[in-house]
């Protein structure tokens, strides 16, 4: 090109290098067209699909239908637990222009006390979705509502959300037995069916809201609707409606409910009653009980902790999770254990001198009664409850023997079939002592069981759930909650059926029942006096008093001495009426002291209110005459009676 | 200064007869081929706008009436001979030189970048619009008079002419701008005749000053190279413009979801969509055909313009008018470019159809530059 460069103009050759340019230059353009064009073509034909799918992930948008939970009714068609509109505070951060300023004008507008403030503004902070309205707040009063619709205009963002909410309307009596609804939490989240509960804030977290969670949840629908790019539906695609949970009738007869739960207030215990024939349970009360509702909303730390911490422990559910020793409500399921095993007849009898003792042992293991009952036969030995009789019993039974009949009555077993975390009890045997605590089977510690003590635990439903047992006469059922599903009735597949327990001689079953009917309206029965005065039907039953803190040998158990919460269980169990039993009750209450005393009359309570307006319509208000009378917990005990009666070591 | 034009102009009024054979179009100074073009994207680009615009007939009618005024200037400027332009491509170059300076000192800021000169009251002037045509004028106007291809001399003029000014915009920050103007100035030493072996030596220089540039860019800019390599990383924030884009225009597939029916444009997930991304709402509403359509117009455009630029009467007006019309097709180039995703985003719009009052008044008037050189040739006595 230096050759060529000119020192002067040359027209020609201007023309002729431009026009020479111009054609590489429509070269380069054409090139650079068709390189667009490639990658239109790319975008556009070869990954269509890709930005096709991706474009409707945009705009289209899945939104959950939640369905409505199903109501929970007791057996009479009574409102257990139902849905309640209510009024929620939500943010959607993406809207509100300034958050910290509109969080700060909520606070001063709803008047927010200093201690919610920060955790008001800690879940403004939760992250999630873009454009989905985070909860601030929940349980709106209506004054706080109209509050926020004056200042709308100064909180871009915030909106009030309508929102069913679970309620129960007397919390307090079921409490465990229903249990709660509560927020959904992360571990939960895990395993949930993400689109099932994609629009649910709310999982039953105990107690038959749990058991029955997938029922009363129903299934999730869903519409599918466009939105535009700040997340506004703009319309619905398509939708698929939800279907609502069904409602679900339990066993549970609230007047019972409530009697039971009255009837132990003030005290720490449980009440389980079970209808004999069908393994309905009428009523599952624990005491103390706590207010539910608190739980659906997210309960405050400071409640939670009062909760945790209250020594009587309001959120244990005693009636099924409160492993007790059964004490001297074992012994009839001992004397039919011992007839079946042929340790026993009817007729045997043994000399009680107030104490039993193993052969080349000088321990003695006591009767309840000091100076003995003398000669003791199995009828004579439930009613007046004679220890000795029955460590006797255990002896010739030994330990394997024992556990193995007592396991067809429930005890050691899982025996509820919808009762949510129900403890089995634990019915020792050589085996589980060896493998629990890798040591012999001492004969000892069989005298024990014999009387309902030692390693031997049961919760108040097995002691139930055993009575009714006993009272079908070998029928098993198992204890349920749930009467109806829906319009469904509930029923047992026949495989859960347990097969009835068949004794060589089936008049036995009565001569044990007619024992525990001496117990309660006999010469010599221990509750005689508490539950036998002015009995209109046949009823039949066995006290217990379970020790808690144990005697030194030949030590007195003085019941006023001993700080309150040492003091003896006192358990109750009883059915009636004896000859076609309705209803099976067993009574436990914490360091109540008197089996027959205490726990006697509740037992008959519930029993009176169950019968008694069947036998004269009008007596209901008897029963609750004697709850009133009940109500009280007399505090000097009258320790009269069988105190001490388990002295067993 | 050369007296060629002057006595061109002295004997436009006398040659009758050479005035007799010129056809009206040419009286009228016009081109038909590329007037017809033209009106064809600019009518095109008002439907296509006002489908981006969510339907907005009064948003459309602005925007068809600054068209209008555009137009207008690109006839008057039309009427100008090119001897004319090149008396006052010095006077327009410098002025607006100066008011690049003004800009830098007591500039007003919007969008982040310091672009407006402000008289209040009066106008708002971006004074790197009037440089986009100003520069290719005045580099042709130094090269012009001096024999071609160009001496090293005329060169490091033509730099000094280039550079001061792109840099200036550089630093607005408006890098769309600056490489508008700094190409326009490019393509003018490239059209003159720059050597091949200088040309490839450039490049290389230019390549190897890349880690320079990436040095003395800002921020945002960085950010921006950095989500074009990689959209991916920045879903939400600046990768998310790109990825809509990307989005809008593969969803439109062959034949397009239909006029207004774009979802990507219409529920406002393409952003910019009546402005710099106006593109991404042809190609997802009117899809490759649509596509097609377009470029093949601007294509033919470009071409029509280096054929007139070819015709223009001296070296002057032939570099103008080819500088002028490939600046052009940078624009369309780089917009449809960021838009695809092959180039990274610089604030570039399409031409003609992008909605703003500004551009289309700094293109048309270019087109009028061309018509003027193309109309201006035969009057030419030499």
């Amino acid at each position: 090109m230096r050759q060529r460069r000119a020192t002067i103009k040359n027209p020609q050759q201007e023309v002729r290098i431009f026009r020479l340019r111009s054609i590489v230059a429509a070269s380069l353009v054409l090139v650079l067209a068709c390189c667009l064009l490639a990658r239109l073509f790319f975008l556009q034909v070869v990954e269509h699909d890709i930005y096709t799918t991706r474009s409707d992930k945009n705009r289209v948008r899945v939104e959950p239908l939640p369905p409505t939970r199903g109501l929970i009714y007791d057996r009479n068609g009574r409102l257990l637990a139902e849905n309640r509109p209510n009024y929620n505070l939500t943010i959607v951060r993406e809207r509100a222009v300034d958050l910290e300023t509109t969080l700060e004008r909520l606070v001063e507008i709803l008047d927010l006390p200093p201690d919610e403030i920060e955790d008001f503004k800690e879940r403004s902070r939760q992250r999630q979705r873009p454009y989905q309205p985070a909860l601030l707040m929940s349980e709106l009063s209506q004054e706080q509502i109209a509050r926020l619709a004056v200042n709308r205009y100064r909180l871009p963002g915030v909106e009030v959300e309508a929102q069913l909410l679970r309620y129960y309307p007397d919390a307090k009596p079921l409490s465990h037995t229903l249990g709660y609804v509560g927020r959904i939490n992360q571990a939960e989240l895990k395993t949930l069916d993400k689109g099932n509960y994609s629009g649910t804030h709310f999982i039953g977290k105990t107690g038959i809201e749990r058991f029955y969670e997938e029922q009363l949840h129903g299934q999730a629908g869903l519409r599918k609707v466009e939105t535009n790019a700040r997340g506004r539906v703009l319309r619905e695609l398509s939708r698929t409606d939800p279907v609502p949970g069904k409602d679900l009738t339990l066993t549970v007869d609230r007047g019972l409910q409530d009697l039971a739960y009255r009837l132990l207030k003030g005290r720490r215990g449980a009440i389980v009653a079970i209808e004999p024939k069908t393994g309905e349970i009428l009523a599952m009360a624990s005491v103390p009980g706590f207010n539910s509702n608190e739980f659906v909303t997210g309960i405050s730390v400071k409640s939670y902790r009062a909760l945790r911490t209250d020594l009587d422990l309001p959120l244990f559910n005693r009636a099924i999770r409160g492993q007790y020793p059964p004490a001297s409500t074992v012994k009839p399921f001992m004397s039919l254990a011992g007839l079946e095993n042929g340790a026993i007849t009817t007729s045997t009898t043994f000399f009680d001198p107030g104490y039993f003792q193993l052969p080349n042992d000088s321990h003695k293991y006591r009767n309840w009664l000091r100076w003995g009952h003398g000669r003791v036969n199995m009828r004579r030995g439930i009613a007046v409850s004679n220890d000795t009789y029955f460590y006797n019993v255990a002896y010739r039974l030994g330990i394997d023997r024992i556990s193995e009949y007592m396991h067809k009555f429930g005890f050691g077993e899982q025996t509820a079939l919808d009762v949510q975390g129900a403890l089995p009890g634990l019915m020792p045997s050589k085996e589980w002592k060896r493998n629990r605590y890798n040591k012999p089977w001492y004969p000892g510690e069989t005298i024990s069981i014999g009387i309902g003590q030692g390693y031997w635990l049961a919760t108040p439903l097995q002691l139930a759930a055993a009575e009714a047992t006993l009272a079908n006469r070998g029928k098993q059922v198992q204890p349920h909650l749930a009467k109806r599903i829906g319009d469904d009735a509930v029923l047992l597949p026949e495989s859960d059926q347990k097969p009835p327990i068949v004794l060589d001689n089936p008049a036995w079953w009565d001569d044990v029942i007619s024992a525990l009917e001496d117990v309660v309206s006999g010469r010599e029965g221990t509750a005689r006096k508490y539950v036998g005065p002015g009995l209109k039907y046949r009823m039949a039953g066995k006290s217990g008093t379970a020790q808690v803190f144990t005697l030194g040998q030949d030590q007195k158990y003085n019941g006023k001495e001993l700080a309150e919460r040492l003091r003896d269980h006192a358990l109750f169990a009883a059915f009636a009426p004896v000859e076609d039993p309705e209803i099976a009750v067993s009574v436990v209450i914490e360091n109540g002291q008197g089996g027959s005393s205490v726990a006697g009359p509740m037992a008959r309570a519930v029993t009176d209110y169950w019968l008694l307006p069947r036998i004269e319509p009008a007596a209901r208000d008897t029963a609750l005459a004697l709850v009133e009378a009940l109500k009280p917990p007399p505090e000097p005990l009258d320790s009269e009676g069988e105190q001490g009666e388990s002295n067993a070591d | 200064m050369p007296t060629d034009y002057q006595r061109s102009m002295r004997g436009m009024g006398g040659d009758l007869n050479q005035r007799r054979r010129t056809s009206l179009w040419e009286r009228m100074h016009l081109d038909p081929w590329l007037l017809l073009l033209l009106l064809i994207v600019l009518g095109c680009g008002l439907i296509v706008l006002y489908s981006a615009s969510g339907q907005d007939i009064d948003f459309t009618l602005r925007q068809a009436s600054r068209q209008a005024l555009a137009l207008g200037v690109m006839i008057g400027l039309a009427q100008l001979s090119p001897g004319t332009l090149y008396r006052w491509a010095p006077v327009v170059y410098g002025g607006g030189f100066l008011m690049l300076v003004a800009v830098e000192v007591l500039g007003d800021v919007g969008m982040g970048a310091q672009r407006w000169l402000v008289i209040p009251g009066v106008v708002r002037f971006q004074p790197s619009e009037l440089m986009k045509l100003a520069m290719p004028m005045m580099v042709a106007c130094w090269l012009g008079q001096r024999p071609l291809p160009p001496r090293w001399r005329d060169l490091a003029v033509c730099a000094v002419i280039i550079v001061a000014p792109v840099l200036l915009i550089a630093r607005q920050p408006d890098l769309g701008t600056s490489l508008l103007v700094a190409s326009a100035g490019v393509f003018v030493i490239l059209l003159a005749g720059l050597s091949w072996k200088l040309i490839a030596f450039f490049g290389a220089l230019l390549a190897s000053a890349m880690p320079l540039l990436w040095m003395v860019m800002h921020d945002y800019q960085r950010r921006r190279v950095l989500t074009f390599l990689n959209p991916e990383s920045d879903p939400l924030g600046s990768g998310w413009n790109i990825i809509q884009s990307k989005t809008a225009i593969g969803s439109g597939g062959i034949f397009g979801k239909g006029y207004t029916l774009g979802t990507q444009s219409q529920l406002e997930f393409l952003p910019e969509r009546h402005t710099d991304f106006i593109v991404a709402v042809i190609g997802e509403e009117l899809g490759l055909i649509g596509m097609s359509f377009f470029l093949a117009l601007y294509v033919l455009i470009v071409l029509r313009g280096l054929v007139m630029a070819n015709n223009g009467q001296d070296s002057f007006a032939r570099l103008t008018g080819g500088a002028i019309i490939l600046t052009f097709f940078v624009y369309v180039f780089v917009n449809i470019g960021m838009v695809s995703g092959i180039l990274p985003v610089v604030g570039v719009p399409l031409p003609l159809v992008s909605y703003g009052g500004t551009s289309s008044v700094t293109l048309l008037a270019g087109f009028g530059i061309l018509m003027s050189i193309h109309t201006h040739r035969r009057l030419l006595s030499r």
